[in-house]
This record gives C-alpha cells, sequence and structure tokens, in this order.
C-alpha cells in the first residue's frame, strides 16, 4: 500500500493534513548545497526551435544565466535548487534539481495547456480549483499572522470571517461568517463537532493557536458528514500530528494589555508506529486595564491552563491510522469595576463585577483503516466524550451550565464502479446531557437531555475534467428536534481554464442555546424575557435555515504576476430562527419564535494579487444586508456593518539557507456604520445614537527569523487608536436598571502592542 | 495408509490451487507504461482509462510515465485497457506486448501531447 492511496482515502475521515504535512515539509525549501558543478542545458519551444535570451535563475536569486542564440545556457549547479526560466511569450517553466545532466527545456507559448510548474510562493491561505465546495485552507504560517493567541483571532487575515472586538466582560472574539455569529457556523476539531453547546460562545478561545495545523474554511451549507448544525459555513481546524511534528516547540508572549502565553510542544517517536505529543498552554493577564477611564476593566483579569496530550499510529502497510487524545482545561476570569474584590464584593451590590470559570476534559479517539488493495475503500470511526463545565456570575446575575456529551460517528468510503462516482456513507450519535442554572431577578432551572441518532450519504460524482457534484442526505432522529431530513447539494463546473464557479444548497437544523450563546448580555440590567410558546427547548421551536451560494473564482495573469478575483454570494433564509430582540426595550431582551422573515444576504468580492516577488495583496469588500422580523418591525441586525473592506499586505525576503528570513504583515479593515439597538427608553444620557460611525483598524507584524530553530516577532493591533467611544451604559448606576456593557462595536482598549518568539528544536 | 493420506493432501491441495488461479482478483493492480506530457494527456489517458468496464481506479503520472491502475479482473484485462489507451493516441507497453496509437490518432493530438514516439 503506497502512502498517495492511504491519504486519499484518509481524506474523507479527515486526518488528510497528517499528510499534506509532510508534502509541505517536502515541498518546503531545502538545504541547498553549491558545488563547482556547471549544469548545461537546451532550451527550444515546443516546434523544437532554439531559444534565446532566456532567462535561467534559481528561485533564491542566487544565480543567473541567459540562454545563447542556440539555446544552450550554463549555470551552477545547485543540488535540490528549483532552476525558472522565462522569457515574453512563454509561460515560466520550474524545474528542481537532482542531478547535474544536460537538460533539455521545451517552453510553451502563452495561452497554451497546461502542466507547467508556475513560479509562485506557496501561498499561505489557499483555494483549490478542484474542491467542490467553496472551500479555504488557511495553513500554520497564516496562524502566525495574528498577534495572539487562540483559534478566534487566527481569522484576523483572512477576509471570509470576521473577527468581532472582544467585549468586556470575557476578553474573547466572537466570529462571524456570512454575517452569522459562530452558533450557526459548524466548528469542528479534525471533523468532530468541538465549539457547541455549553462553549458555543467562548468555544474557539480554548484553542490555543499554536496546536492548530490548518483551518478548512468551507462558506455555505458544507457536508452531511459532519452533522445537520451548520448553517452559514463549517470551520474544520486540524491540530498537529504526532506522528510529524516536531520534538520541541516554545513560544512565549507578552502585549502591553499584560497579557502573557507560553506555549510548550513536546514530541516523542516512541516506535516506528507511536508517537506522542504533549501540549501546554498557559496564559494570564496580570493588571487591571482601564484606559477609557470608564471605572470598569477594558478585559478581563484571568488565567488558562490548558494541556493535551496525543498519541498516534500509523501504521502504512496495514493501512491503519489512529490517534487517542486527552486534554484538561482550567480557565478563570474577573471582570467589571475597577476596585471589585471576589472575596468581599461577589453577588452583592459593594461594587458590579463578575467572574467566569470554565472546566473542561475532552477525551475522544479515532481510527482510520484503508483496505488492502483498494485504496479508494477505508472506514473511519470518531469518538468524543467532552464535559464542560462553567460558572459564572454578572452582577448579580448568575449563569451555571455543566454539559456532558458524548459523539460518535462511522464513516464508511468507497466508490460505485470506478472513482468518478465516489460515496461516504455512515451513522452518527450524539448525546448532550445540560444541567443549566439561571439566576436573572429568579432563579431558572434548564437541565435537559438532548440526543440524535442519524444516518447519512453523500455521494460525489468528479467526470474528472471539469465538473463534479456532491449531493449528500441524512436522517436524523433527535428527542427535540423530531425526525428530519437534511439534503445539501454543491456543484463545481471549471467553464474555462483558471476559473471555478461553484453553487450550493443546503438545509441546516439546530437547537438554540440562548443563555450559553447570548450569555454576554447577562452583563447588563436587561431583564431576560422568554416566550414560551411550547416548544421543546426553553418552549420554542427549533431554527431551521436554508442556504443558497454562488461562488466564482478566476485566476490570471496581470502584468505577469499572478492575479485571482473571487466574488461570491450567499444568502441564508430563516423558516424558524431564535430572534434575541434587545430592540423592544433597552430594559429587556426578548426570545421567541420568527414570525415573518429573517433571512441574511451576503456579497462579497475579493481580488488577490502578487505585486512582486514575496509580496502579495489579498483585499475584500463585503456586503451583508441582514434582516429579521422583530416584534417591532422589520429591522437590519444590530450591531453589523453592512459594508466592510479588508485590505492585507504581506512581504516576506527572500529565504536564507539557513531558514533566516524577514516577514512583515498589515492588515487593514474598515467598518461601515451599524446599528446600535435602541436606546430610547433609557434616561436622556445613557441613549446612543441610530448608527455608529463608520472606523477603521490597522493591525502590523514583523518577524524575524534568525534560523530554522528561532525566531521573534513584534506587532500592533488597532495601531491607529480607535476606541468606542463609550462602552458601558449607567455605569455609575451598575445595579440600576440602566446598566449595560454589552453594546460593543469596536476596540474598548485601544492601541495595543506585542512581542514574541519562538523556539524549535527539529 | 500414509501413502493414501498423502495422496488426498496432494489433490486437494491441487483442487485449492486450481481453484485460487481461477479466483480472479477483484481488486488487481496493474501498472501500462503509456507515453504522454502533460495534464492534458493524463485527462485523455485517463478517461479512456474509464471507459473500459471494470476499471475501478485510473491514475496517469508524467514523472514515471506509468497509468496505475485497479482493476475486477472477472470483468476486463490489461489488453482492453491498454487497445482504449492506444485509440485515443498514447503508445502502451506491459513489459513486452506493446500497443501503439494509430499514427493518425497521434498526429490529431495536441501539439503539447506530441510526446516522444520510441523508433
Amino acid at each position: 500500500m503506497n502512502f498517495k492511496h492511504i491519504s486519499l482515502a484518509i481524506n474523507l475521515i479527515g486526518i488528510t493534513p497528517l499528510f499534506a504535512q509532510v508534502k509541505d515539509s517536502i515541498s518546503s525549501p531545502i538545504e541547498i548545497k553549491i558545488s563547482e558543478v556547471l549544469l548545461r542545458g537546451k532550451i527550444t519551444n515546443t516546434f523544437n526551435q532554439s531559444l534565446e535570451n532566456v532567462i535561467v535563475q534559481y528561485d533564491d536569486l542566487s544565480f543567473e544565466a541567459v540562454s545563447n542564440i542556440d539555446g544552450s545556457f550554463e549555470i551552477p549547479y545547485k543540488e535540490n535548487g528549483n532552476l525558472t526560466f522565462y522569457i515574453e511569450e512563454y509561460e515560466p517553466h520550474q524545474i528542481t534539481l537532482s542531478n547535474s545532466d544536460f537538460v533539455f527545456i521545451k517552453l510553451e507559448p502563452i495561452g497554451d495547456l497546461d502542466e507547467i510548474v508556475i513560479r509562485t510562493n506557496r501561498r499561505s491561505t489557499s483555494r483549490n480549483n478542484k474542491d467542490n465546495l467553496n472551500t479555504q485552507t488557511m495553513s500554520s504560517n497564516e496562524l502566525l499572522k495574528a498577534a495572539c493567541c487562540n483559534l478566534a483571532e487566527s481569522f484576523e487575515t483572512n477576509p471570509s470571517i470576521d473577527v468581532n472586538f472582544s467585549d468586556a466582560i470575557t476578553g474573547s472574539k466572537q466570529i462571524k461568517m456570512l454575517g452569522l455569529t459562530s452558533p450557526y457556523i459548524l466548528i469542528a476539531e479534525e471533523n468532530i463537532p468541538s465549539v457547541r453547546g455549553a462553549s458555543q460562545a467562548y468555544g474557539l478561545s480554548f484553542v490555543p493557536g499554536t496546536w492548530v495545523e490548518s483551518i478548512q474554511v468551507t462558506k455555505g451549507a458544507g457536508s452531511v458528514v459532519n452533522g445537520y448544525e451548520s448553517i452559514s459555513g463549517q470551520i474544520n481546524y486540524e491540530l498537529l500530528k504526532p506522528a510529524t511534528d516536531i520534538p520541541f516547540y516554545l513560544n512565549l508572549y507578552g502585549s502591553t494589555d499584560s497579557r502573557y502565553e507560553i506555549n510548550t510542544h513536546l514530541n516523542e517517536k516512541v516506535s516506528d508506529k507511536w508517537s506522542t505529543s504533549l501540549f501546554i498552554h498557559g496564559n494570564k493577564r496580570v493588571k487591571k486595564n482601564d484606559m477609557n477611564h470608564d471605572g470598569f476593566l477594558d478585559n478581563p483579569l484571568g488565567s488558562q491552563l490548558n494541556v493535551m496530550n496525543r498519541w498516534q499510529y500509523l501504521n502504512q502497510e496495514k493501512g491503519i491510522v489512529a490517534f487517542l487524545s486527552a486534554r484538561a482545561m482550567v480557565d478563570e476570569k474577573q471582570t467589571g469595576e475597577v476596585d471589585f474584590d471576589p472575596t468581599t464584593d461577589k453577588l452583592t451590590t459593594n461594587s458590579w463585577g463578575s467572574e467566569l470559570n470554565t472546566k473542561k476534559i475532552d477525551l475522544s479517539s479515532k481510527i482510520g483503516y484503508v483496505f488492502p488493495d483498494m485504496p479508494f475503500q477505508s472506514i473511519g470511526w470518531q469518538n468524543a466524550f467532552n464535559y464542560h463545565e462553567q460558572e459564572s456570575y454578572f452582577g448579580l446575575n448568575q449563569y451555571d451550565i455543566t454539559q456532558r456529551s458524548f459523539y460518535s460517528n462511522l464513516v464508511f468510503n468507497s466508490i460505485i464502479q470506478n472513482t468518478k462516482n465516489k460515496f461516504a456513507a455512515g451513522l452518527s450519535f450524539t448525546y448532550d446531557n445540560y444541567s443549566e442554572y439561571v439566576y436573572n431577578f429568579n432563579a431558572q432551572n434548564y437541565d435537559r437531555i438532548d440526543q440524535s441518532y442519524g444516518a447519512f450519504f453523500e455521494y460525489t460524482y468528479d467526470n474528472l475534467d471539469n465538473f463534479a457534484l456532491v449531493a449528500g442526505v441524512r436522517a436524523d432522529n433527535s428527542n427535540r428536534l423530531g425526525a428530519f431530513v437534511t439534503p445539501r447539494i454543491h456543484l463545481r463546473y471549471n467553464p474555462w481554464e483558471d476559473a471555478v464557479l461553484r453553487a450550493s444548497v443546503g438545509r441546516g437544523k439546530r437547537l438554540a442555546n440562548i443563555f450559553a450563546e447570548n450569555q454576554y448580555l447577562f452583563a447588563s440590567s436587561r431583564d431576560f424575557l422568554i416566550n414560551n410558546s411550547g416548544g421543546k427547548a426553553y418552549g420554542m421551536n427549533p431554527e431551521i435555515a436554508w442556504n443558497y451560494g454562488l461562488s466564482f473564482s478566476q485566476t490570471f495573469r496581470l502584468f505577469t504576476r499572478e492575479a485571482q478575483i473571487i466574488a461570491d454570494f450567499y444568502r441564508t433564509d430563516f423558516q424558524n430562527q431564535i430572534v434575541v430582540d434587545i430592540d423592544q426595550s433597552a430594559k429587556n431582551v426578548a426570545f421567541y419564535n420568527l414570525d415573518g422573515k429573517s433571512f441574511a444576504n451576503s456579497f462579497q468580492l475579493e481580488f488577490n494579487y502578487n505585486l512582486a516577488t514575496h509580496f502579495n495583496l489579498r483585499s475584500a469588500y463585503k456586503y451583508y444586508d441582514i434582516q429579521t422580523d422583530y416584534q417591532k418591525g422589520r429591522l437590519e441586525r444590530p450591531l453589523q456593518a453592512k459594508h466592510r473592506v479588508f485590505a492585507n499586505l504581506e512581504y516576506q525576503t527572500h529565504l536564507q539557507d539557513n531558514g533566516a528570513q524577514w516577514k512583515f504583515d498589515v492588515t487593514w479593515n474598515w467598518l461601515g456604520k451599524q446599528r446600535l439597538p435602541y436606546t430610547g427608553d433609557l434616561s436622556a444620557n445613557n441613549q446612543l445614537a441610530d448608527y455608529t460611525k463608520p472606523f477603521s483598524t490597522f493591525n502590523a507584524q514583523i518577524t524575524k527569523v534568525f534560523s530554522d530553530t528561532f525566531e521573534i516577532y513584534i506587532g500592533g493591533e488597532n495601531i491607529s487608536n480607535y476606541q468606542q467611544d463609550r462602552v458601558i451604559l449607567g455605569a455609575e448606576n451598575p445595579f440600576g436598571n440602566e446598566f449595560d456593557s454589552t453594546i460593543v462595536y469596536g476596540s474598548i482598549f485601544g492601541k495595543m502592542y506585542y512581542a514574541g518568539l519562538r523556539f524549535k528544536i527539529k | 495408509m500414509k501413502h493414501w493420506i498423502l495422496t488426498v493432501l496432494t489433490v486437494v491441495g491441487f483442487a485449492l490451487s486450481t481453484h485460487a488461479q481461477e479466483k480472479k482478483n477483484k481488486n488487481a493492480k496493474v501498472d501500462i507504461e503509456v507515453l504522454g506530457n502533460c495534464d492534458m494527456c493524463k485527462k485523455r489517458i485517463e478517461k479512456a482509462a474509464y471507459t473500459v468496464k471494470g476499471v475501478k481506479s485510473a491514475e496517469w503520472h508524467a514523472e514515471d510515465q506509468t497509468l496505475h491502475l485497479i482493476i475486477d479482473e472477472n470483468r476486463t484485462n490489461s489488453k482492453n485497457i491498454q487497445e482504449a489507451v492506444a485509440n485515443a493516441g498514447h503508445d502502451t507497453k506491459i513489459g513486452e506486448s506493446s500497443i501503439k496509437a494509430p499514427n493518425e490518432t497521434y498526429n490529431n493530438l495536441h501539439h503539447c501531447c506530441m510526446y516522444d514516439r520510441a523508433e
């Protein structure tokens, strides 16, 4: 059984990046030895005519030569060197040298097909024209561009995902996709749904960024294999794999908002088949920050200890790969008024404060088996147990939730007749035991058990050329959602060279965990009004939505350099939604079943361009039209910019033989005006305007890589120091009925600088 | 007695081995040397291979000039595939048995697919 075949099959159970990583490490620059040997060759066109004046160049620019009238050239030979040939009107051609034998190079006229390796750096975020779903893959290089520190923040350089400003209570950043918040995104860790239920709001901040190997972001309905819950998209993140990880990694980080982090990874290859990794993450914010002098902390004091141990078994001869993972985490946060002291002031009206303490234990196993002699046929089985316990209070409001979950998913992949027709079929089971205690003007208990089991089938047709179809359906039976069917279809068509047209339609259905998802609202004096209409989740019905998407992308050459244009349009249509209404009154929040329409239209135009060697631009314009029929009438979703502009520039110097390099990265975000929630029933000094003003923010980072083992980085977030002018309403009387610290649309802390280092032993 | 047992064993063993010979592999790995140059060739070669019923998987690599196949031997054999690929314009070879593309078909290939024909 060869390597390639395993990777093919394991792909479908979500263990691909293991192999992808191996490939990456092969394609990444290898130390180049220079010798005195000369490489000689001859360059012709496809009609065997000699080409004169062809530039012959190593990709590290170390040597350059020009071909003679008879097409011949000579250049010093470098083992494993990448040699590129270019001349006007012909496609550039690249070869990797493995010996100094005479080479014959045939160049093809531009506009001809195909096969030629084009000289580009590997982008840290990439789309594959052959992917059937609208999926972007972000490599770990992309993740390094964000300041810090956890998964939520790693999307800051990705135009498809909007990262909100951290709220003052948890200091965590929430993400949105197609204008919808994370509950509508299926977030999975190695294809096991991970950020859900009790961890829905802050789960991303419990995944340290350095643990992550790559992230796949899929817009639209997504595959049925991972469940029925996704509505606006799917995010899957792959953790570092023990079999391919480096023996030691250390990352230290500190910032001017007094947050410190340490990440250590240890890896050991125990035998030729077993390997193990131990990840330790700790972070702490030690100092109270109140940059806007409103008497409240801008970001919480806190600490987190997060430890994970993974074991990987890899037997390539037998086609077996398995993972066992165990993780434990303790996270503590304190925020509120600057002089709040939890030992004396907790749940009193001495001063307003909040604590949020979370404990998590996760255990999971995965096993994949590829049939001998049938690389297209495999079985994958994954199981996960999660325990999540949160105890918290916000002033006098209390919120405690404990969730015990078990998830199991069995997938069988094979073909029908031949590999043009593939399918995945399987069974899944989910069990969630919640105990939920809420104190908001009175004590309430929402203990419950949710369970569902289902079967799915997904058929993929690929004509191996320019058309593919993925049609999936699943049938599930849940004690709260009932028995239902989830259909999803994706199409890919390549109408001409370097162009991709994708379309998708799909249905999603989910239970809204109204408190867990909206718990930031506890940091206000709002009264939670739940409109019990006899449904099965908090007396309300499940959320059901259809998502329709169309995407077109074209890669082309602009002034000889690669450019890409992507246009995406997605619409999400809710049949039912749990409406979170903060517009009836500033003194309450109402939850009720949608009566009427609720939709989210999003349009994104993305332009990416390779401005010069190692210099890339990524830019996007985003338009969101998100409206819901509230009890008061149809309104735009509050705190959502209708127009957004994003631009990112990255520049890297040439990679030296020892891995040394400079990297520069700048991100600019512009947000148009956002509708503010209704504040008309508050006293005049606490009333807000109808809309925020547009504003923009800058982030920048410089990394100095000294060698393959050591690098340092410094950076700034929000360098232009944009600050939301007023964060807290009713701050003078936090226990009165006009207190609200939840209306956050911009940065609270203002500009922030950070520095860090990375040390690796390979 | 001993002799008798030995005879039975030999007969059974023989029967089993002939049975094994008759039983054809449903997932037989077959490699065919196929000449070609580019991605266009790859598409053409693989498409041609898939037109043969019983071909489960077909992957052609330019580096090793080889078409890697998994076929159901009950339904087809390597010669059928060689013929299909040759008819599409690409010369094929397994060991000594080579099946070449008709000259006319070869001459009509896109010029980037004009691989060097042996001899």
